[in-house]
Parts: structure tokens; C-alpha cells; sequence
């Protein structure tokens, strides 16, 4: 735990002198942020992604590629539901340790925005629960890959990749061009993981934007749990031909 | 007896290429998701060059070089000792006991009971982005800057080398160390992307002078390009970076040296 605020925190200061050089060069602004917008940015970013958990273990593969996972199936609960409930508590406590103190190293060595509207926090705690949320379901999918490759790390790479780049890690989704930023938000999972929260925090946008992109994330939880379901039901079927 | 022991490495290297090659296609996309990973940092500094022109005094030639020699570097060092971050699941399990009763190093049975053999692709992909980056920055041809150009990847790979293997050795003191080396290994790697001068002052000290990160792509692109450090260092130091990386090795090499005395059984 230790070692992956330090962590995050490091990545924190890298990712942050990126922003200040950026803005360095140009106006003040850039992609529509100001400078302590995107302090608030990087830094809630840097431990959003403890409590989302963006990159974890390949432990479901794992248990079926061994067979372990016979014993989640036997349990009377959807081994869909089982994990999310887990995962979802994982999350809070994530929320008490891995958020606050990236968040608070940022906030002692750079001035950090904070919302301006009392709203934003609840609005923010609803887009944090639903990023976890839809972060849980891709974990899952990329996990249930292991259904029929056995080992999940080629979809695991690109997993890692594409919510890099594309879900606002290594640079807002903003920085792309605005059509493809759009279509990256509505069209793919991964701002919804980290990209739509922070835009939450930072107010960025009319005060009712917020919730348009809380409805983007609530459609990518149904469509992805639903998916989760659907493609664990097709494993299940798989497993039993391989015998477990 | 050297002789025995470089053959018993070689077979050791062998086995493993043979075994990791052994499924085709399972091979072919994990080469294929080494080269992506070298290609995402291309495209995150480039994303970043759309929205400013110039970055830290730099422009987007010029930074891209710094990137292109930090990534082959980086997928060199990876690619030799780069799974020596395992070592804290040895230390764990017990593993590491069966490496110190043969009469080989530990460390070099690791890197190569390890050698990931996939990561050739991010190294080829490495070679290729740093002769685009060299050419698009309009580096002159001469024997001096080609021969830099060839000796620079190659001490940053010494130096990132050396980085993931110091990092590892945490885990002769604190068993489970979890991530804690990621902050310098990959944290080098985008620390290097980028001209020096974008960070603040307590930051260069540790990453660029004290670990030698700025001698992975910083100095030698100066050197590259014929344009004086802003911070003002001396353009030799542009030259200086296999001296760096050797310095580095031997750091490296004690610190292993003494963790491995420190190491104590998990008894597991």
C-alpha cells in the first residue's frame, strides 16, 4: 500500500511538471484548464487510481487457468456479483488511504482547485463509485479473456495501454483533438474510468455537464456489467467442455 | 572455469528463449504488446506537443529525440535484467535459496532464468525511433555524432540496468517491497522523456544528477544537436554518459553484493 502511494505520488510530480512546462510555453490556459485545474487533475488522478485500481493482478485468469475457479461457481452468488461487491469495498477503503494522500502531497507542494459548488463533491462521489464500477466490469472482461486463451496477458496489455493513453492518465483527453476527445468519451469505457471523475472535480465546463457525463458513465455500467454477465455465462459453458 | 560458466549461462538463455517461443502465437502478441508500449510514449509526447510548441525551451524534434533514446534505452535495460523486479516473490517464496547453491552468480542466473524475450520487439522499435528522430532532427552525419548516437541507448540501457537492479535489492531488506522500485524504473523512463528543465530543482538533483537519469538522454541529445545546456552545464558532459553508466553498474553491483550477505531465508 505504502509502496504504491509513493509511487503515485512520484508519477505525480512527473506528470505534473509535463503540465506546468505546457503551460509554461503558452496562456495560462491549455485544453481549457487552468493551472490549478490541472493540479487538481493529475494529483485526484494520481489516486483515482488506487481506488478504481486500474492495473491489478490477473488473479481471476489466473484461478482459471489452474481450475480454481470451480470453487467461485459453486458459491449459491454470480461470480460477477461476488467480485463487484468485493472490489467495491476494496474501493472505499482505497478512497481513505490511496486517494487522500496523493491528493495531500499535491496540495502541500502546489495550489490545487477546489470546487467551487458544494454539489460537486456529491456529484464527484457518484462519478468515483461509478468509475469503479466500470473499471471492475473491464478488469473483469479482460480476466474472463482467460475463458478461451488461458492466459489473459495480451488483452491485459492492451488494457493497460488503451486506459493510459486514452482514458486520461498520461495527458487529458483533452489534449487530443475536440472531435476525437467526444468520441472518445462516449464511445469508449476508459474516460469513464478516470478521465469523467476528474473532469467532475474540476468543474470543468456549464454547471450542468456534470451530469450528462454522470448519464455517459451510467450507460457504460449497464452495458458493461451486462456484458460481463453475458460473457461469464458463455464461459462458464466453455469451462465445462475443458473440464474445469 | 569461466569458460564452464559462460556455457551454463548460455544454456540457461537458451532453455528460456526456447520455452518462451515454444507457442507461437502466444509469442506473437507478446511482441507485439512490447512494441505498443514503446510506441504509447511516442504518442503521449507527441499528444502533449499538440497543444504547446515548444516544451521546456525544446522543440518537438528535439524532445523527440530525448524520447526516442530514453525509450531504446530503457527497452535495452529491460530487456537484460528487466525482470530482476520478480526478485521480491523469490525472496518470498524461498525461491532464492535454490540460486545461491550453484557455483554461478545469483545475479546473472536471475537475469537469465528471466530474459523476456518478448521485449526484442520494444528494442527493435526502439532502434527504429531513435534513427527517425535522428534524422528528422537533422543531426550531422559525422563519425563523432554517429558514434554517439550508437554508445548512447546502449550506456542508458547500462544505467536503467543498473536502476532496476539497486530498486530490486529492497527486497533482501524489506521482503515484500511491492512497487515501490516502479517510482525510479519506469518513473526514469518518463523522467527522461523530457528535457530536464521541465522539472523543479528538487527533483533534477535526485533524478537527473544524483541516480544519472540526465546522461540517458538529456546531455547526449545537447551533444546531438549542437545547442548549449539552458541550465549551463558544459556540452562535454554530452560524452560522459558510458563513464555514467559504468559508475552506475558498479553502485548497482555492491549494492546487490551486500543484499545478498544481508539475505536471510523465509524458511517457506
Amino acid at each position: 500500500m505504502l509502496a504504491a502511494v509513493v509511487t503515485n505520488s512520484i508519477f505525480g510530480f512527473l506528470r505534473f511538471a509535463v503540465m506546468l512546462a505546457v503551460l509554461d510555453a503558452g496562456t495560462r490556459t491549455v485544453a481549457g484548464y487552468a493551472e490549478p485545474q490541472l493540479a487538481t487533475f493529475v494529483w485526484a488522478g494520481q489516486g483515482l487510481i488506487g481506488v478504481v485500481l486500474l492495473w491489478a493482478p490477473l488473479d481471476l485468469a489466473e484461478r482459471i487457468r489452474t481450475g480454481d475457479v470451480i470453487i467461485d461457481l459453486l458459491r449459491p452468488i454470480d461470480p460477477v456479483w461476488q467480485q463487484l461487491a468485493a472490489d467495491i469495498g476494496r474501493a472505499g477503503y482505497a478512497a481513505c488511504t490511496r486517494f487522500v494522500i496523493p491528493v495531500l502531497t499535491g496540495a502541500l507542494v502546489f495550489q490545487l482547485y477546489a470546487p467551487r459548488r458544494v454539489s460537486t463533491y456529491a456529484l464527484f462521489a457518484c462519478s468515483a463509485l461509478l468509475a469503479t464500477i466500470v473499471c471492475f466490469g473491464c478488469r473483469y472482461l479482460v480476466n474472463a479473456a482467460a475463458y478461451w486463451l488461458l492466459d489473459a496477458r495480451g488483452p491485459n496489455t492492451l488494457w493497460t495501454l488503451a486506459s493510459g493513453l486514452l482514458g486520461g492518465i498520461f495527458v487529458p483527453v483533452w489534449f487530443f483533438p475536440d472531435a476525437m476527445a467526444v468520441a472518445l468519451i462516449v464511445a469508449t469505457p476508459f474516460p469513464s474510468v478516470i478521465q469523467i471523475p476528474l473532469d467532475v472535480l474540476v468543474e470543468r465546463g456549464s454547471p450542468g455537464l456534470p451530469l450528462a457525463l454522470l448519464a455517459v458513465q451510467g450507460g457504460w455500467v449497464v452495458a458493461i456489467l451486462s456484458l460481463c454477465r453475458w460473457v461469464q455465462a458463455r464461459g462458464e459453458r466453455k469451462l465445462v467442455i475443458q473440464g474445469g | 572455469m569461466a569458460d564452464a560458466a559462460w556455457t551454463a549461462y548460455r544454456h540457461l538463455i537458451g532453455a528460456q528463449v526456447r520455452s518462451q517461443t515454444q507457442y507461437r502465437a502466444s509469442f506473437v502478441i507478446d511482441v507485439v504488446g512490447s512494441v505498443l508500449f514503446g510506441v504509447i510514449d511516442i504518442a503521449s509526447v507527441t499528444v502533449v506537443f499538440r497543444v504547446t510548441p515548444t516544451l521546456g525551451g525544446f522543440t518537438f524534434p528535439e524532445v523527440f529525440l530525448m524520447t526516442a533514446l530514453a525509450g531504446c534505452a530503457f527497452a535495452i535495460g529491460d530487456l537484460a535484467v528487466g525482470n530482476v523486479e520478480r526478485l521480491r516473490q523469490y525472496v518470498r517464496s524461498g525461491l532464492f535459496d535454490a540460486l545461491l547453491v550453484r557455483p554461478l552468480s545469483s545475479l546473472v542466473q536471475l537475469a537469465a532464468m528471466d530474459v523476456a524475450t518478448r521485449r526484442v520487439g520494444r528494442v527493435t522499435f526502439g532502434v527504429v525511433m531513435v534513427v527517425l528522430a535522428a534524422v528528422q532532427a537533422h543531426v550531422p552525419p559525422t563519425a563523432t555524432r554517429l558514434a554517439l548516437l550508437v554508445v548512447t541507448p546502449v550506456a542508458g540501457g547500462l544505467i536503467f540496468g543498473a536502476v532496476f537492479v539497486a530498486t530490486a535489492t529492497v527486497a533482501f531488506w524489506w521482503i515484500e517491497s511491492g512497487e515501490i522500485a516502479n517510482g525510479l524504473t519506469y518513473g526514469g523512463l518518463t523522467f527522461t522523456q523530457y528535457p530536464i528543465t521541465i522539472y523543479g530543482t528538487l527533483f533534477r538533483r535526485l533524478f537527473a544528477y544524483t541516480v544519472g537519469f540526465a546522461f540517458v538522454a538529456y546531455y547526449p541529445a545537447l551533444a546531438l544537436l549542437d545547442r548549449a545546456d539552458p541550465l549551463g552545464a558544459p556540452a562535454l558532459l554530452g560524452y560522459c554518459s558510458p563513464a555514467v553508466a559504468v559508475a552506475a553498474v558498479i553502485a548497482a553491483g555492491l549494492m546487490w553484493r551486500t543484499g545478498v550477505r544481508h539475505y536471510r531465508s523465509t524458511g517457506s
